[in-house]
């Protein structure tokens, strides 16, 4: 399958790029970052707090089965809609730290458009630490799983 | 599973990457090795051992040396590491593009 999502990640730096094509227009896209409710349904987060605008802040929470998985926040730095979002974002309770984000959404035809994520972490330990959660996550899940099996067979 | 996790360790600190591009050129000893550093015999032997552990250096031995060289697939495996972080973003855009797609942009 073709990979949509890229990320261009140098070694020894503290920074990322995520770079991918959307089949929709750029005002989509940007409307897709700028609802608190269409945010919702594509990070399958609940957002607690949302105002996209300059010094704006957000806040999403995930909860599983009653108990709170996932904390995040940030605040607003600049807007330019259709174009630009500069935050923060910092996942509590995680070693990853206060991450800078740029989004810069661009117009590739009527019907393409393009975003760019750059994320600038305090440090490269921190960018580490960011590459390894999904990975750990996924272990996590796998026991979970395995657990929940086992629970049923006793 | 260990040993992936700690790559990205290895590979941060500055002398350890050096060591990386020092035998990515020819198998070398760890005396030559340290024949490029400023440090300690004994510290540069604490960095080949790290990187060893986390296989980005193969050894090989020759009489009474032991030569070091890159291993690819290690390296290979610090891309293998962004894969889980890319397949994450992937499905949120994925998810993002359907969604988006039943959501014609407002006329204003």
């Amino acid at each position: 399958m073709e990979q949509k999502t890229k990320i261009n990640a140098q070694e020894g730096q503290q920074d990322l790029f995520i770079v991918r094509e959307f089949n929709l227009p750029v005002e989509s896209l940007y409307r897709a970052y700028s609802e608190a409710e269409l945010v919702e349904q594509w990070m399958g987060t609940k957002v607690i707090k949302f105002e996209n605008s300059k010094h704006g802040y957000y806040e999403f929470e995930t909860s599983h089965n009653g108990q709170v998985m996932f904390k995040a926040n940030g605040t607003i730095h600049k807007v330019i809609p259709n174009q630009e979002i500069v935050r923060t974002f910092e996942m509590e309770n995680t070693s990853i730290g206060v991450q800078l984000e740029v989004l810069t959404f661009e117009n590739l035809t009527d019907h393409t458009s393009k975003l760019t994520i750059h994320i600038i972490y305090q440090s490269e330990k921190h960018r580490a630490e960011q590459l390894k959660l999904p990975f750990e996550y996924g272990i996590n899940m796998a026991h979970q799983k395995i657990e929940e099996t086992l629970t049923k067979l006793n | 599973m260990k040993l992936r996790r700690d790559v990205f360790q290895a590979i941060a600190d500055p002398t350890r990457r050096a060591i990386l591009s020092l035998v990515a050129l020819q198998a070398m000893t760890p005396t030559t090795i340290a024949a490029n550093f400023d440090y300690s015999r004994q510290t540069i032997s604490k960095h080949i051992q790290i990187l060893a552990e986390c296989e980005l250096l193969s050894q090989e031995q020759q009489g009474r040396e032991i030569y070091y060289q890159l291993n690819p697939q290690g390296m290979k495996d610090i891309a293998d590491f962004i894969e889980p972080f890319r397949k994450l973003w992937e499905s949120r855009f994925n998810k993002l593009e359907s969604i988006m797609q039943n959501h014609p942009s407002k006329i204003e």
